[in-house]
């Protein structure tokens, strides 16, 4: 395949505090082999040394699991293909002429900080209210043999744990909701025997946090398991609800 | 030239050593750790791991990333798994064996007592991070699952699908956010740490700045911690997350932390190859796929022409016209020889011509004959007794992808092959350093009060890392190593009081660090960071990569100096330095390895042995069975060589710490 021509439409916001817009940019010669952030590179360095200010984007690992990559990349999060993060997404995906829209990840509790870099930092704050086992990491529990566990339990909790943290659940939801996020954390613990003791006030703190940074509620579209890089499935929020009625009743 | 301490105890046997210390060692109580506070310079498994148990035993811990996560740190993207001398499956390990690997596989140039230290306590991280809720894969028993690893001849290494490093990862996060809901870590996500401040001699705290609002900061402790991973960057080109950097490290070089072995590279076999010049970073396939998969490119001169220009595929090519040259030239560990070894092989076959891909940088890795060993395995145990080819075939996939899944759907994303049915194209790429800030058997560096930890020190792989011992070395370091270690420095310190930030040192630092910054921004140069970064990448492949010589290396000091005085004057960084810049913060970052990357050639130049990684053309085996295979010059070279900064790279003054073996006969590494 040749090298393709494409137009970009890039939202551009200069601060957290100022207003931004869409702005339309084109590169030349992008080869089907590069990953879209690459492509973003070319577009960078040609702003660059045509003395323009290049578009700020959050990345890092390049290989899909840091989570650092966002962009709404025409209308979806991630882009056009399932299963995968921006920086794995190829431009063998797009043809030559086209106009691509590239927005960031938009959502009450992910403010623009710049262009398309959001703060995920509610993220953060939530794991703290919960996230873990309260378990002090002086080497000495017991051995790590001792408890067997089930493989499906063991595997479905690494299903769950393979969640990477980019929001893109949370940016493709209607209603801005994190409740996939929260559910595979919650799940994971729930699925174990080690997570088990503090499962029930897991959830109610979770939850609780997710409410106060202003996530929006399920209502069951499912939009956010289909834009998952990582596939984790709208199961995980049915036992993040058990769990937290679990909670409830117990009082 | 001097000799330094490395602090190791004597009069104890080495696998008593670190019993005996623990036993001994100062401790603080913990009334005291309440007043003192340490800083923890990035979020990976040591400085994670660290941050999180620190915090538990009381310390104030101040932690920095760079990300806008500390679950973002690199250490996310480790996919095979991590080694622990638990002997689950009976097949003959224990801590002496996984010491005596590591050393070998260090090709002898790492540190004894640090090594056996490690071991040790590998088995604990397993119980820990079970402990953690670490998910970690198991049989259908509900125990846990081993799998082996290159260069060695047991199954010790413990994994989570192909997403290891992320769940240790995740667990040492969940430790740490434990410790920040309880208000035991203050964490500053998006903090670059520009400069260690060192008040009367001793490390009392840090410069950053705000990578969102561009404020340069100071932040006082008793101690800091360095764990900000590797240098692999200076490369250009490599596995390293994009923002992966040396800054940390270099400036406490700066200032007084030697800096060891900076020459020694891994250069990883299984990567994806690189396909064009606008390429940004390489992934690595990990290194487990070397278990099932067999290494191979074309035998004859005209299947290679014919591959490349696409009149064949190598599932054409008759077994007897491939060229297994692992298995052949290595019969005793085959495709599982370590990581230098395997990837010098490639790199011989692809410069004799028979690389695989348009660039002729590329051999074979195939799953062919596993998905038919499996296949048949599979119909056994269903009880299928004629099955079809295609059946086994079938039943061979699942248990492929079952075991690879990931790494398969990785590969076809990023090549838009399909590994089921054609091998993969893989070709070495950097992607760890065993070099790093010199440290002592407490971790301490030079520097009084300022450790290093993870991949950012030097001490435990030697020449060369084997596959699944970078976690296990960071989450020791920074869950049982460091936290008894650095009790007897601060024991000292429990009279000490608050640290000031409004010392002179503090002001200096901090004036120093917005000078650099507002530099930059105003130079209004012609060429981007990235120009730059790109070429000091191709200096150092082409002439400090998988094989090196002297004229090489001089031509790569001289090369690599005016590279930086032309960064200095000519670099571009647009924008300003208070607003959120990834420009700048490039800027910085480049400038160091650009002094780094003369220091790497300036080592490599030094040692004039082939060892692990560090391949020297001129130390080679002539004649008999090891033949054209790298020569390691004991009587010369056993030492650590730890460099003292003087101004600029050039004048760095060499000080050697001998390495002493007690326990372990130093031999040829033979995987023949």
């Amino acid at each position: 395949m040749k090298d393709m021509n494409l137009t970009l439409k890039i939202w551009r916001q200069k601060g957290a505090n100022d207003k931004g817009k869409m702005i339309d940019y084109q590169v030349a010669g992008i080869s089907e082999h590069m990953s879209f952030l690459e492509m973003m590179d070319v577009l960078n360095e040609q702003l660059i040394n045509s003395g323009d200010s290049p578009v700020a984007f959050d990345h890092d690992c390049r290989e899909g699991i840091c989570g650092s990559c966002s962009m709404f990349i025409n209308g979806e999060a991630h882009g056009p293909v399932k299963g995968t993060t921006t920086c794995q997404l190829h431009m063998r995906s797009f043809k030559d002429g086209d106009t691509i829209y590239i927005e960031p990840f938009r959502a009450k509790a992910f403010p623009v900080l710049k262009d398309l870099v959001v703060d995920r930092s509610s993220f953060d704050r939530i794991q703290r209210s919960g996230g873990f086992i309260s378990v002090n990491t002086s080497g000495n529990t017991q051995d790590a043999n001792a408890l067997p566990i089930p493989k499906q339990d063991a595997d479905l909790a690494m299903d769950a744990a393979a969640c990477i943290g980019c929001g893109a659940c949370v940016a493709t939801c209607k209603n801005s909701s994190a409740m996939l996020f929260v559910g595979a954390k919650i799940s994971q613990y729930a699925l174990l025997p080690q997570g088990q003791v503090e499962s029930k006030t897991r959830a109610q703190n979770m939850v609780a946090q997710m409410d106060a940074e202003g996530f929006g509620n399920c209502t069951n579209t499912g939009a956010c398991e289909v834009e998952c890089p990582k596939g984790i499935d709208l199961s995980n929020i049915a036992r993040m609800n058990r769990e937290f009625l679990g909670g409830s009743l117990k009082g | 030239m001097s000799t330094i301490d490395n602090k190791v105890p004597h009069g104890k046997p080495l696998k008593d050593t670190w019993t005996s210390y623990k036993d001994k060692v100062d401790l603080v109580n913990p009334a005291n750790k309440r007043n003192l506070d340490i800083i923890v310079v990035g979020t990976g498994l040591a400085g994670g791991s660290a941050a999180a148990t620190l915090a538990e035993q009381g310390y104030n811990v101040k932690a920095f990333c760079y990300q806008d996560s500390p679950r973002r740190a690199h250490s996310i993207a480790a996919q095979g798994g991590i080694n622990a001398a638990k002997n689950y499956q009976g097949d003959g390990d224990s801590t002496y064996r996984l010491f005596y690997d590591t050393v070998k596989g260090g090709d002898y140039r790492s540190r004894e007592a640090n090594v056996h230290r490690l071991a040790e306590v590998s088995a604990n991280i397993i119980d820990q991070c079970v402990a953690q809720g670490v998910p970690f894969a198991r049989d259908y028993g509900g125990l846990l699952d081993n799998r082996s690893f290159g260069g060695v001849l047991v199954s010790r290494t413990f994994y989570a699908k192909g997403q290891t490093g992320q769940q240790l990862l995740l667990g040492a996060y969940s430790a740490m956010n434990r410790q920040i809901a309880r208000g035991k870590i203050t964490m500053y996500n998006r903090h670059e740490m520009l400069d260690v401040v060192i008040v009367d001699g001793k490390a009392r705290g840090i410069i950053t700045r705000n990578i969102v609002t561009g404020e340069i900061d100071r932040h006082s402790a008793h101690a800091v911690v360095l764990g900000t991973g590797g240098y692999g960057n200076v490369f250009f080109l490599s596995t390293n997350a994009m923002g992966s950097n040396v800054t940390a490290g270099w400036k406490a070089h700066k200032r007084g932390a030697y800096f060891a072995n900076p020459c020694y590279t891994q250069i990883h076999p299984t990567c994806i190859p690189r396909s064009g010049d606008y390429q940004s970073k390489l992934t690595l396939m990990s290194e487990s796929l070397r278990n099932d998969g067999r290494i191979w490119v074309p035998g004859r001169k005209e299947d290679v022409d014919a591959i490349r220009n696409g009149s064949l595929k190598p599932t054409q090519i008759a077994e007897e016209n491939r060229d297994y040259y692992l298995e052949r030239r290595y019969p005793a560990f085959g495709n599982l020889v370590p990581r230098d070894v395997a990837s010098r092989a490639a790199k011989e076959r692809c410069d004799a011509g028979f690389g695989v891909n348009a660039t002729g940088e590329a051999v074979y890795l195939d799953f062919a004959s596993a998905i038919v060993r499996y296949g048949k395995e599979q119909a056994t145990i269903k009880g299928e007794k004629n099955a079809s080819e295609s059946r086994i075939k079938e039943l061979g996939k699942d248990i492929v992808k079952a075991k690879y899944g990931n790494l398969f759907d990785m590969y076809k994303q990023i090549t838009d092959d399909n590994p089921y049915e054609t091998p993969m194209m893989i070709y070495p790429a950097v992607h760890y350093t065993m070099g790093g800030i010199w440290v002592d058997y407490n971790l301490m560096t030079t520097i009084p009060g300022c450790y290093a930890i993870g991949e950012a020190n030097f001490s435990d792989h030697g020449a060369n890392r084997l596959g699944a011992s970078a976690l296990m070395q960071g989450l020791a370091d920074g869950y049982f190593v460091l936290p008894y270690t650095i009790g007897a420095y601060l024991s000292y310190d429990i009279r000490t009081g608050p640290i000031s930030t409004d010392s002179p040192e503090f002001e200096a630092a901090e004036k120093e660090v917005t000078k650099n910054m507002e530099f930059f921004v105003n130079n209004k140069g012609t060429n981007s960071v990235d120009y730059y970064h790109k070429k000091l990448g191709n200096i150092m492949w082409e002439k400090c990569g998988m094989s090196r010589n002297e004229k090489g290396l001089n031509e790569a000091i001289d090369e690599i100096a005016a590279l930086r005085e032309d960064f200095w004057k000519n670099v571009s960084v647009p924008g300003y330095a208070n607003e959120l810049n990834p420009e700048l913060e490039k800027a910085g970052r480049v400038a160091d390895f650009l002094e780094l990357g003369e220091l790497f050639a300036k080592d490599a130049l030094d040692r004039n042995e082939s060892c692990g990684g560090h391949f020297r053309e001129e130390s080679v085996e002539v004649g008999g069975p090891q033949d054209g295979e790298a020569k390691r010059d004991d009587k010369n070279y056993a030492y650590v060589s730890a460099w003292e900064y003087k101004g600029k790279p050039s004048e760095a003054v060499l000080h050697k710490e001998q390495l002493e073996f007690k326990e372990i006969e130093l031999k040829q590494r033979s995987y023949k």
